[in-house]
């Protein structure tokens, strides 16, 4: 049994304190994420997932309800604690970047937490590895691509060793072929630590990759299952204003056109695999 | 736009000066502001520019770089020599004619001055062009540290400096891709008179503005978000590291200064 590593309880937050008669960003959420799962909140603009991401590190402060990180309620005493074993990447690979060149920003979190020189090259050198960046030591952010850039933001946040990996829309501005650097970055991480992964996002390809997806719509939660189960909901996912998986879509509007194949797709190889045995003799 | 931007513009390279320690740097350029007011003859504007020649051979600068770096200061190279040549009336006339007249002195004082900024404005450039803006701000700090006694925010303002630096590529970009948009709208900005000129920059500067503002709170949360809280209790991973040669270059100005003062009159 994993130990749970963040609970929100019943949490409410709202911009807007003085004026109760607009909705709040984030109406009665609860929901727990357990050491070493990747979890995806997903949601059309203006569901509240930034607002949770902000509320899960103490940038933001709920009105009502608690939010438990290391089974210990964030408060201002332990917040810096808190952040320092909780990486963040965000959303613009440009707003995030604030050393010169990309060592001296994956070592900024280490310089602001006091890590001894030696250390710290050491630190820089590993993370760098680990996200394929390490031939880039000593380039400047202008010369590299958006996916470059965040993978620089992965190091920065890993360098520190944290438990908790917080990806805040952080692929939404990349160009697929900088998405997939990203993910794959991410994966490989999981494979070699045992990193939890909290990715807000709302492309559902990415939330296919989660453990399990937590759906938001105009601030509550909507639903909360595994990627399979949530994709089953089909039609429930386009009214909220989400897409589905490209091969989810095409296996559903195939199957309107009268092609006879069984069930929904996760992935473009089961549907392929389905589609070229469709007519074989069974 | 950035190609044409000399200042802060870093020519990696690994000659001697390249070498130097930042700080050793910006102490020999600040002495060498002071130690250039020695000279006041020909001997030792002589010796100033030989100097200055043998500075230039030792960072393996390409002359077109420093020439570059001259561009915007010739005007007023030109103008204060000007100045000098017209209205200084000292010593023997040697050049009359109408209401134009020419004292030897003027001259003289005229080619010193121009001589004065060139060397000035040839080793601060060979400074940037050398040392990595990071650099730079990392030896400003260390070198004013002392000052946080009188509660000067030192921390605060190299990192205000080495973020300024880091997003001048990036807002560049911004202010093309504007630009870009808005003539895409038919804003015309290169041709009219100064006044139409003027004007369309204002679509230009607003939207760069907004997006300046965005950016910066976007980069105070992520910089929360790392734990940044001030200049307490953090370690540097830039480390400078003072050399022989740092001393050496301090002490050749030492006895610069020196001869100078044995030659001046």
């Amino acid at each position: 049994m994993k130990r749970e590593i963040i609970s929100l309880q019943e949490v409410t937050f709202t911009y807007t304190e003085e004026d109760p008669s607009i909705r709040p960003a984030i109406q009665n959420v609860s929901y727990t994420i357990n050491e070493g799962e990747w979890v995806a909140i997903v949601g059309h603009n203006g569901s509240g997932k930034s607002t949770l991401a902000r509320l899960m590190n103490g940038l933001l402060f709920p009105q009502t309800g608690t939010v438990q990180i290391f089974g210990e309620p964030l408060n201002e005493h332990n917040l810096w604690d808190t952040r320092s074993k909780m990486g963040m990447v965000f959303q613009n690979p440009d707003n995030q970047f604030v050393g010169a060149t990309v060592q001296d920003d994956v070592a900024f979190a280490l310089e602001n937490n006091g890590i001894p020189f030696e250390e710290m090259v050491e630190r820089v050198q590993a993370s760098l590895v680990k996200v394929k960046m390490s031939d880039f030591m000593n380039s400047e952010p202008h010369h590299l691509s958006g996916g470059q850039k965040q993978r620089v933001a992965i190091a920065g946040a890993i360098a520190l060793q944290p438990r908790i990996l917080l990806l805040d829309e952080a692929t939404s501005m990349l160009d697929p072929q900088g998405r997939d650097e990203v993910l794959q970055t991410v994966r490989q991480l999981r494979v070699e630590t045992d990193l939890t992964v909290i990715s807000i996002t709302h492309d559902l390809e990415e939330a296919l990759l989660a453990d399990r997806v937590v759906v938001m719509n105009r601030g509550e939660k909507y639903a909360e299952g595994t990627p399979k189960e949530i994709f089953e909901r089909g039609q429930e996912l386009i009214d909220l204003g989400l897409d589905l998986p490209f091969a989810m879509n095409m296996s559903r509007l195939l199957r309107a056109q009268g092609v006879p194949i069984v069930a929904d797709h996760m992935s473009e190889e089961e549907l392929v695999n389905d589609l070229w045995t469709s007519h074989f003799n069974k | 736009m950035l190609e044409k931007m000399i200042f802060g513009r870093y020519i990696p390279g690994d000659s001697f000066i390249h070498r130097l320690d930042a700080r050793a740097k910006l102490i020999f350029v600040f002495l060498f502001i002071m130690v250039v007011f020695i000279a006041n003859n020909w001997i030792t504007y002589g010796i100033l520019l030989l100097f200055t020649l043998l500075i230039i051979r030792l960072s393996k600068i390409r002359l077109y770089f420093l020439i570059n770096g001259l561009k915007p200061v010739v005007f007023l190279i030109i103008f204060t020599f000007l100045l000098h040549l017209f209205f200084t009336r000292e010593g023997p006339i040697i050049f009359d004619w109408k209401f134009i007249t020419i004292y030897e002195e003027g001259l003289k004082q005229g080619i010193f001055i121009s001589i004065r900024f060139t060397v000035l404005v040839v080793l601060t450039s060979i400074l940037t062009l050398t040392t990595t803006p990071i650099s730079i701000t990392d030896a400003l700090e260390i070198l004013l540290n002392p000052l946080k006694k009188w509660r000067l925010p030192v921390h605060e303002l190299a990192l205000m400096m080495s973020i300024s630096l880091r997003f001048i590529p990036t807002l560049m970009d911004e202010t093309d891709k504007i630009m870009k948009a808005q003539m895409a709208r038919g804003s015309d900005m290169t041709t009219g008179s100064m006044k139409e000129r003027m004007n369309a920059i204002v679509p230009l500067l607003i939207p760069l503005f907004v997006s300046a503002f965005k950016r910066a709170e976007d980069l105070a949360t992520a910089m929360e978000v790392r734990g940044y809280k001030g200049g307490e209790g953090r370690t540097r991973y830039r480390k400078l590291e003072w050399a022989t040669r740092d001393t050496l270059i301090i002490l050749c100005l030492v006895v610069l200064a020196a001869i100078l003062v044995y030659f001046r009159q």
